[in-house]
């Protein structure tokens, strides 16, 4: 990704968590690096961007995407995912195991990152299958899928039901120190539950999914990893009750992270009330007070990161009975629009909304990236916090439309992503690179 | 005003009940003619869309539909769409390619005939999806009450058995609290959905209690397959706490009178004697279910309503 074109970003306000900076100042980016950071920088034979008015941030990073590929390319592949990331202002996604064949084998990761490296425009790290198969029996291989170039572990879209294999793989992951993500639901709770069990789930007479079966098995896992001593990522926390049993194993010690959506943010199970598809997630989105706990506590550092569990699925996958229909929407081209909510919600200062995008997410899988430090990777976004824009799935990157915001104006918009000190997005000329 | 699909009673008006049900008493005195048909809809195609099998709601809807001389035809379908490999809009598309003046829907899953509505021109009349709702099945009670008790207001409603799988319960307890009746709800602590007080109604675990003063006990069909789910013991438990019977009754005004949607488990939900005679009114809802389906019909399929919107 390296190129010895210089890039001179200048005029906007720099949100760079990883040393507290939040100034107007320039960015000079060289060789893939970051060269200078500098209030009015002088700088000569450089291309510009004027960045006045904007937010220039570390390029976000995803720790949840599913990019489909291989198996599912007809939902999205890691061309189209990596558009959309890039158009999102995402410079790196982290992409789950859960494909067709599974990313259970150092073949399949190679396989990504070699079409990675050809089609995405950002970085791309895979998540590799906790089991074999995703099936919650037999441990993958770990080392071997480490050395491909796996990230962390999971098998998310499935949970790990054997309490035994759970502690084994928790203990074993130590040997490569690397985190298991854990899809957290109780499956024997949730049964056939398709919506947050509460007076939604009662006024549409759907079967119906209680917040104690997210909160029993995140509290189980907390317990697993207490005991195995390992690093546990809770992925897309949705309940009060997950959020109060990860905040008191962290007080006592136990190493765990966590990352909430954009959707679990910002919507509830009210959402579902016109039987939309785009409504159903797993989890599913649960009642205001789950909204309120995962506000609070993405603000006090509870949760460490955002991240989209963008989850492409196609329109005819979609219109189907509410029942029938996959959990998932996509999230990778609304993440800024919708979750800029929470700046203008005061929930969060945007320095504060950036580290948990960009540096959060890098540092709790270890990932380039997630600063604006001299000497780091030119992984940059700029932000334009005021504008407004209408987000129209069908015209945009992503292969898949099931989106919950749909036709709706956003405000906050990503105006150029620079991944490796390369221009691969701009607001007015699209995706521009590979 | 009323509007242009029946999706539930929830999204009805009292004065809307009160049309409808105000129809059903002119086309129940069709019901007594001896040439029992009128032209009201003749040249008119009504599609009875079951995707799940209902001898009894669907024969009420083909009377209901050729005593106003409609033209009635049943289209079947089984399996969810999943297997077919079609969508829901696929199927709506099909059907509305035909131009029908109205489709009556039955479908296993909550919320298919909202969908439905949304992809056809034609309008939509939900004839009970998942455990949403059956707005016409709580039309004809309210009209079998209306008609027993002479007022609906003010009235106190028990309905027992499973609430959380019962589409009957949810559009009844809207119908009667719209039409300023107290609805109680009875059930184990299994078979009552969460938060239901927030629908404006009363959960009890005694069946004694839901019943003190009642004018009216709705009854509602159990089904032995909830074994498996966990939601009661058995049968016999089941019979012995929640089954409705003369003793039980007595909590009760002595003028009440015991619904039931059909069909009934004698001697389960309902004592066998209770099944058969007064109090009970069984057949009237059965009887009264033709006269207000054709009043649906009238309302909803005897016009050409403009082009959808958006």
């Amino acid at each position: 990704m390296a190129t010895s074109r210089r890039l001179w970003i200048h005029g906007g306000r720099v949100l760079d968590p990883s040393t507290g900076r939040d100034e107007i100042a320039d960015l000079l980016l060289e060789d893939g690096r970051i060269a200078a950071v500098e209030p009015s920088l002088r700088v000569e034979d450089a291309t510009g961007l004027d960045a006045s008015g904007c937010w220039v941030a570390p390029g976000l990073v995803d720790l949840h995407t599913h990019l489909r590929e291989p198996g599912a390319e007809y939902k999205e592949d890691i061309a189209s995912g990596g558009r959309a990331a890039a158009a999102g202002g995402f410079s790196a996604v982290v992409c789950m195991a859960n494909t067709d064949p599974v990313n259970d084998d150092p073949s399949v990761t190679d396989y990504i990152l070699d079409r990675a490296r050809q089609e995405s425009p950002v970085r791309v790290h895979p998540i590799a299958a906790a089991t074999q198969g995703l099936a919650g029996k037999v441990m993958s291989e770990m080392a071997g899928l480490v050395e491909a170039g796996a990230v962390a572990f999971s098998d998310d879209g499935k949970t790990i039901m054997d309490s035994r294999v759970m502690r084994r793989v928790l203990e074993y992951s130590r040997l490569v120190s690397r985190p298991i993500v854990t899809h957290a639901e109780d499956r024997t709770l949730v049964g056939d539950g398709v919506v947050n069990e509460g007076p939604a789930s009662t006024r549409l007479g759907l079967p119906a999914n209680p917040a104690a079966a997210e909160t029993i098995q995140v509290s189980r896992d907390l317990v697993l990893a207490e005991l195995a001593g390992a690093h546990l990522h809770v992925a897309h926390v949705s309940s009060a009750g997950a959020v109060e049993a990860i905040r008191r194993a962290r007080e006592r010690g136990v190493h765990v992270t966590a990352e909430v959506t954009p959707h679990h943010l910002t919507l509830t199970d009210a959402a579902t009330l016109g039987y939309d598809t785009n409504t159903k997630m797993a989890p599913p989105l649960r009642s205001e007070a789950d909204v309120r706990a995962c506000r609070e506590a993405l603000a006090d550092g509870t949760l460490d990161a955002i991240a989209t569990d963008h989850a492409p699925h196609a329109v005819h996958e979609k219109d189907v009975e509410f029942t029938a229909a996959p959990p998932g929407v996509i999230g990778l081209e609304t993440a800024v629009g919708v979750t800029l909510d929470l700046v203008r919600a005061g929930d969060l200062a945007p320095l504060e909304w950036v580290r948990r995008l960009s540096t959060n997410p890098a540092r709790i899988l270890a990932l380039p990236g997630g600063t604006l430090a001299q000497g780091g990777p030119a992984d940059v976004v700029v932000i334009d916090p005021e504008r407004r824009w209408r987000y129209d799935p069908a015209k945009g990157w992503s292969k898949s439309r099931n989106s919950p915001w749909a036709g709706q104006e956003l405000t906050g918009c990503v105006v150029a992503t620079v991944v490796g000190g390369r221009l691969v997005y701009q607001v007015d000329r699209g995706v521009l690179l590979p | 005003m009323i509007g242009r699909d029946l999706l539930a009673m929830e999204d009805l008006e009292r004065s809307d009940i009160e049309r409808i049900l105000e129809t059903a008493t002119h086309m129940q005195e069709v019901g007594r003619r001896d040439v029992k048909k009128v032209p009201t809809l003749r040249g008119r195609t009504l599609v009875n869309l079951f995707f799940e099998p209902s001898t009894r709601t669907r024969t009420s809807f083909e009377i209901a539909g050729k005593r106003l001389s409609a033209d009635v035809v049943n289209f079947s379908v089984s399996g969810s769409s999943l297997k077919k490999a079609e969508t829901i809009v696929d199927t709506a598309k099909t059907l509305d390619a035909m131009d029908p003046d109205a489709v009556v829907v039955r479908h296993a899953v909550a919320g298919v005939p909202k969908r439905l509505a949304d992809a056809l021109e034609a309008p939509v009349i939900n004839a009970g999806d998942g455990a949403h709702e059956h707005p016409t099945q709580a039309l004809l009670d309210l009209f079998t009450v209306w008609e027993e008790k002479g007022r609906l207001d003010g009235l106190t409603v028990t309905i027992v058995g499973d609430i959380v799988h019962s589409r009957v319960a949810r559009s009844n307890l809207y119908g009667f609290t719209k039409m300023g009746a107290e609805v109680r709800l009875a059930a184990p602590p299994t078979m009552l959905p969460a938060c239901v007080e927030v629908l404006g109604v009363k959960a009890f675990s005694s069946l004694r209690e839901a019943l003190d003063g009642a004018d009216v006990v709705m009854v509602l069909r159990i089904q032995q397959e909830r074994l498996q789910g966990a939601f009661f013991p058995s049968i016999r438990e089941y019979a012995a706490t929640f089954g409705v019977d003369r003793e039980k009754l007595r909590y009760a005004k002595d003028d009440v009178i015991v619904m039931h949607p059909g069909p009934v488990n004698r001697g389960v939900e309902l004592a066998h004697d209770l099944a058969d005679e007064r109090p009970s009114v069984i057949l009237d809802q059965v009887r009264n279910g033709v006269a207000v389906r054709m009043a649906v019909l009238y309302l909803f399929a005897g016009r050409r309503p403009p082009h959808r919107e958006g």
